[in-house]
């Protein structure tokens, strides 16, 4: 059986007994690992997000050159084809979130990386829905998401507060513990949250599957996909790239 | 005492656990319906703010899911990653 979390047994090791007793549904819902290497002393495991990941990228990337070429050969001054106006429609939501939540005066600076963060996210989700593991069902991804925005939160806070942004922990004094702990714990609770969601829709689909008969299986999990997959993925891919606008912004506007 | 705390007696308590931690399922709900609730009632009173009331809405709703998923992760561990086990 294979975690869900950091600690992970590989296929070719032998498992421990008491976990190689009950089901072995955890290796279908969990985290897969395909080989490894040694590295400075340490054991990598190539893993089933790792590969995931790079189907993705490659994906993000191909869909990025074809928007380009799109864009490129479209006439400014004519009819807009369907392509050109599904681009459009995806950039004008991006400009328009990232302006009416971070400012006029800052938002076109961070609307690439809010719409990188958002197509990531959005398509790791829906990732499920082509037989993929989802890799934001990993821990590792969404912690190190969540930390991007903890390096950019305090960046900006520095940045535009100066020293008030070391000064605001200490505002009431008796609350410094409390406000070192709520710093502290944004990026937990952010990579959490997407963490949870995504992880959730993937034990369900995978008990779903695993442990009803195949001749029950037909259609209906469609319904389920639609909804642990696209649904949820959507609304936890503009919950990230919301909160994460909502804590920079507080940042550099000093709450 | 070696016949009580063997590894399958922890790993029914464990089970039993995750269960148990699941009733923090309750919460959310509560909180989420509120929410909705709220967000139908201001979309009545000013339909012409449905697209603002939404978005604070989700936002509101996905932050009072945290702490059920925090719940779900408990009994996940328990289970999948249970060290005691």
């Amino acid at each position: 059986m294979l975690s869900a979390l950091a600690m992970r047994a590989p296929v070719g090791q032998k498992l421990p007994e008491a976990v190689s007793r009950s089901n072995d549904i955890g290796s279908k819902i969990g985290i897969n690992g395909f080989g490894s290497f040694e590295l400075f002393g340490y054991r990598f495991w190539i893993t089933s997000t790792h590969i995931a990941l790079l189907i993705l990228v490659i994906a993000i990337s191909v869909l990025a050159i074809l928007a380009n070429r799109v864009i490129r050969k479209s006439d400014p001054y004519g009819k807009p084809g369907i392509c050109m106006v599904i681009i459009e429609t995806i950039v004008t939501f991006i400009d328009n979130t990232t302006m009416s939540n971070m400012g006029d005066e800052h938002g076109g600076k961070f609307r690439n990386y809010i719409g990188t963060l958002l197509l990531f996210i959005f398509i790791s989700n829906i990732s499920g829905v082509f037989g993929l593991r989802p890799p934001t069902a990993d821990y590792g991804v969404t912690f190190g998401l969540a930390m991007i925005t903890f390096v950019l939160i305090h960046y900006n806070g520095f940045k535009y507060q100066k020293i008030k942004h070391v000064t605001g922990l200490f505002d009431p004094i008796p609350l410094t513990p409390i406000n070192i702990i709520g710093e502290i714990s944004t990026p937990i609770s952010m990579s959490l949250r997407l963490f949870g969601n995504v992880l959730c829709g993937t034990v369900i689909m995978g008990l779903l599957y695993n442990l009803l008969p195949q001749f029950l299986l037909i259609l209906w999990p469609g319904a389920f996909h639609v909804y642990f997959d696209l649904f949820s993925g959507a609304i936890q891919a503009y919950v990230f790239t919301m909160l994460t606008m909502v804590f920079i912004s507080k940042a550099y506007n000093g709450d | 005492m070696d016949g009580i705390f063997n590894k399958e007696f922890v790993q029914g308590c464990s089970a039993l656990g995750a269960g148990i931690a699941m009733i923090a399922g309750l919460g959310p709900g509560i909180g989420q319906g509120i929410a909705a609730g709220q967000g139908a009632a201001a979309v009545g009173r000013n339909p012409g703010a449905r697209g603002t009331v939404m978005g604070t809405m989700i936002l509101g709703q996905a932050i009072a899911e945290t702490t059920g998923l925090y719940s779900l992760i408990v009994a996940i561990l328990l289970i999948f990653v249970n060290p005691w086990a």
